[in-house]
């Protein structure tokens, strides 16, 4: 075991992953010499060679129209988009080929090898475009799997299991974690799977379920609502596409109470799917409406950041207004 | 390259048009080599090869937009006057070079060989689609062929040639890949992504770009304003050629000569083929609406088939009789093949939810269920399922 923060136990992935297998291939802008505007590629290029770790043009619809060619060849590539909030040139490529690559050609060709990297979320006075959390506009196209790890042991567990799935994965990371979260990782080579929640802590009265930067907060104010005597069960989905229904609704079953919080906007977010599929899976055993804490329906904004956000306060007293309903 | 440091005391503009790039041409519509004109090495029977697949094209177009007209097929789309180019860039490829195509280059698919059995199964969706009936007709794909599954979205497979360029680079393979793609496709922002890629990252793609003149009904003169899309390429800092679509010598050598850049130096390149879409758009279009029927019968007079027919008369390779025979041939084969697709069972209602991941997650595979119950309650209502429901 090695402590590491988030970071590192990304580029330790990568280091991996690209050690075992010389057909993974890492590029996108600036993760060449340099290793990233976050480092997430360092030393990469000077390990793996040129060739294998460089610098593309400054244009997110190539780099991924490119990495699906590369993967319908049958390499393995690992794209990073700087930000996830600059995905949307590369919204086309994602969505009208990655997803629909096998399923169109009957299975004659896929891009499954492919994975794209992307850091998002808000919290580090990034404004409107480095701090958005697109997950749902993606949840929504068939063909992806979508990942989103909460801290170290998990980014390197999960982005190896990404790179190796044998579909399209987008791997969001929780920029406003990337140094702050420290944890021991193994150095070894190893694999959490996708599609798979894990529950956190056990508990009787309420689930709380949310992902990647938002556990924090949402553990905080499990703690808060503890104090006051309210047994809370903490679940992190870790993968929003394909989801794992049967753990939610499990949950759910034994608690009664669900509360979803998602830092992205509340009109379409992903909390929006998960309410109504509990909803219909757990009718009988719901004893409060599903709660979403959420961003609100309003671009990202500066200045106002702490007050959009769905903090531990926000998440604390909609816990004790679904308990007290 | 460094952006050279030549510098001037006054202002002084390149104009728009500081690149007019020329048209290679061989073949005369007579069917005589223009003198002096550099011919590509085919034998005969690769002339012959290539000329049948031409003409099956023909055949094949002819026969399936009548189907359309008739109601039993969906969807076609023809490349009437542009076989030269379809069929003649893949006559200079290695036959393991991956083409990525558009929508228009059939011929390429017939001149590797994709049996007119395929081309029937795809079009009609049927059990034996490759495809397994879920795109329209036209997308089709070989993966024993190298043919790159078609998808409607426009340009999107250029960047992703390039891709799959760099992949074949680093395997050490000697081959290269092929994108094909329309002037109004090369309008699309993908189009600039990949070639500025291609050029930096130096990758054997060849961008061959079929220039007909209009993309639906929009004339070329409002699709650019530049000389065509042979200079765009320069701007990126790789070669480029223009050569007449409709001249298969033209084509057949320019894509052999781009073929050894690509392979042999790792340099992407772009060739423009100018042709003429003398069919509409699809089935769905009539050109009426926004042409003339002068303009139309101007490239008819420069038929790509006839002058390549006129070709191999000169050299003695062909004669009217055998002209006639494979006529009859090929339409006997198309009309056989047709009859065949379409009493063939449509693609399975398993296929529905297969393949959208490597393994159906749980969550579809109940949606398939909950379908396949519906449908039995309701079977008069689903008649392509119905039947098959529960044996596959």
């Amino acid at each position: 075991m090695a402590e590491m923060n988030l970071l590192q136990a990304i580029n330790n992935a990568l280091d991996i992953a690209m050690a075992s297998n010389d057909k993974v291939i890492c590029f996108g802008e600036d993760v060449g010499v340099f290793g990233g505007v976050f480092r997430a590629t360092s030393h990469l290029q000077e390990k793996y060679g040129r060739a294998r770790c460089f610098n593309t043009p400054l244009v997110e619809q190539g780099i991924i129209g490119f990495a699906n060619g590369l993967a319908a060849q049958g390499s393995v590539p690992v794209a990073e988009i700087q930000f996830a909030d600059y995905i949307f040139p590369a919204f086309d490529q994602i969505v009208n080929e990655a997803a629909k690559f096998r399923y169109r050609s009957g299975n004659l060709f896929d891009v499954g090898g492919l994975t794209i990297r992307t850091p998002y979320g808000g919290g580090i006075a990034g404004g409107l475009y480095h701090s958005q959390s697109p997950e749902a506009y993606f949840a929504h196209t068939p063909g992806l799997k979508i990942v989103v790890p909460r801290n170290p042991h998990q980014a390197k567990g999960l982005l190896l299991a990404a790179i190796r799935d044998p579909n399209p994965v987008l791997f969001f990371e929780p920029k406003r974690i990337y140094r702050a979260s420290v944890s021991e990782v193994p150095e070894e080579d190893y694999e959490l799977p996708l599609g798979q929640a894990e529950v956190l802590k056990e508990g009787a009265d309420i689930t709380l379920l949310a992902w990647g930067a938002q556990m924090e907060p949402l553990e905080k104010a499990a703690d808060l609502a503890e104090k006051e005597g309210i047994s809370c069960e903490i679940i992190d989905l870790r993968s929003i596409l394909p989801w794992d229904a049967d753990t939610v609704a499990a949950s759910v079953m034994k608690t009664g109470r669900l509360l979803i919080s998602h830092e992205a906007p509340l009109t379409g977010g992903f909390a929006g799917e998960i309410a109504a599929t509990i909803q219909e899976r757990c009718f009988l055993y719901l004893e409060s409406p599903i709660s979403r804490v959420t961003g609100l329906d309003t671009p990202f904004p500066l200045v106002l950041e702490k007050e959009y956000l769905p903090d531990q306060l926000k998440i604390f007293e909609a816990i004790k207004h679904s308990v007290n309903f | 390259m460094d952006i050279q440091e030549r510098v001037i005391h006054t202002p002084e503009f390149t104009p728009g048009n500081a690149l007019q790039i020329p048209i290679y041409r061989v073949l005369q519509q007579d069917g005589s080599v223009i003198p002096g004109a550099l011919v590509p090495e085919l034998d005969e029977a690769q002339a012959l090869k290539i000329y049948r697949a031409m003409v099956f094209t023909r055949v094949l177009d002819e026969r399936m937009l009548a189907a359309q007209r008739q109601g039993r097929l969906s969807f076609y789309l023809q490349s009437t006057g542009e076989e030269a180019t379809t069929v003649g860039f893949a006559a200079a490829l290695d036959d393991a070079d991956m083409i990525m195509a558009q929508y228009r280059e059939q011929g390429a698919l017939a001149y590797r060989g994709f049996s007119v059995e395929e081309f029937m199964n795809q079009l009609f969706g049927n059990d034996q689609d490759y495809g397994k009936g879920r795109q329209m007709p036209i997308h089709y794909g070989s993966r024993e062929l190298h043919y790159m599954t078609i998808s409607s979205p426009l340009a999107t497979q250029i960047p992703q040639a390039a891709g799959y360029a760099y992949g074949q680079k680093l395997a050490g393979q000697q081959r290269c890949t092929v994108t094909v793609f329309g002037e109004g496709a090369a309008s699309e922002g993908d189009f600039h992504a990949a070639l500025n890629m291609a050029a930096v990252l130096k990758v054997p793609v060849i961008f061959l770009c079929r220039n007909n003149g209009y993309a639906i009904s929009t004339p070329s003169s409002e699709q650019f304003a530049a000389d065509g899309i042979a200079p765009r390429a320069v701007g990126y800092g790789m070669q480029s050629i223009r050569v007449d679509g409709n001249d298969v010598l033209a084509v057949c050598k320019a894509m052999q000569e781009a073929r050894k850049l690509a392979v042999e130096q790792n340099e992407p390149v772009l060739v423009e083929a100018m042709s003429y879409r003398l069919a509409a758009h699809s089935s769905s279009d009539d050109p009426s609406g926004y042409r003339n029927k002068a303009e139309e019968d101007k490239w008819r007079a420069k038929d790509p088939i006839l002058r390549m027919k006129n070709w191999l008369l000169a050299q003695n390779w062909w004669d009217d009789t055998r002209e006639k025979q494979l006529l009859e041939e090929l339409r006997q084969q198309v009309l056989a093949a047709m009859k065949l697709a379409q009493q063939r069972p449509p693609a399975r209602l398993e296929d529905l939810i297969t393949d959208v991941y490597d393994e159906p997650p749980a969550l579809l595979r109940q949606q398939l269920e909950n379908l396949k119950a519906h449908i039995r309650k309701y079977p008069e209502a689903y008649p392509k399922s119905a039947g098959g429901i529960d044996h596959g």
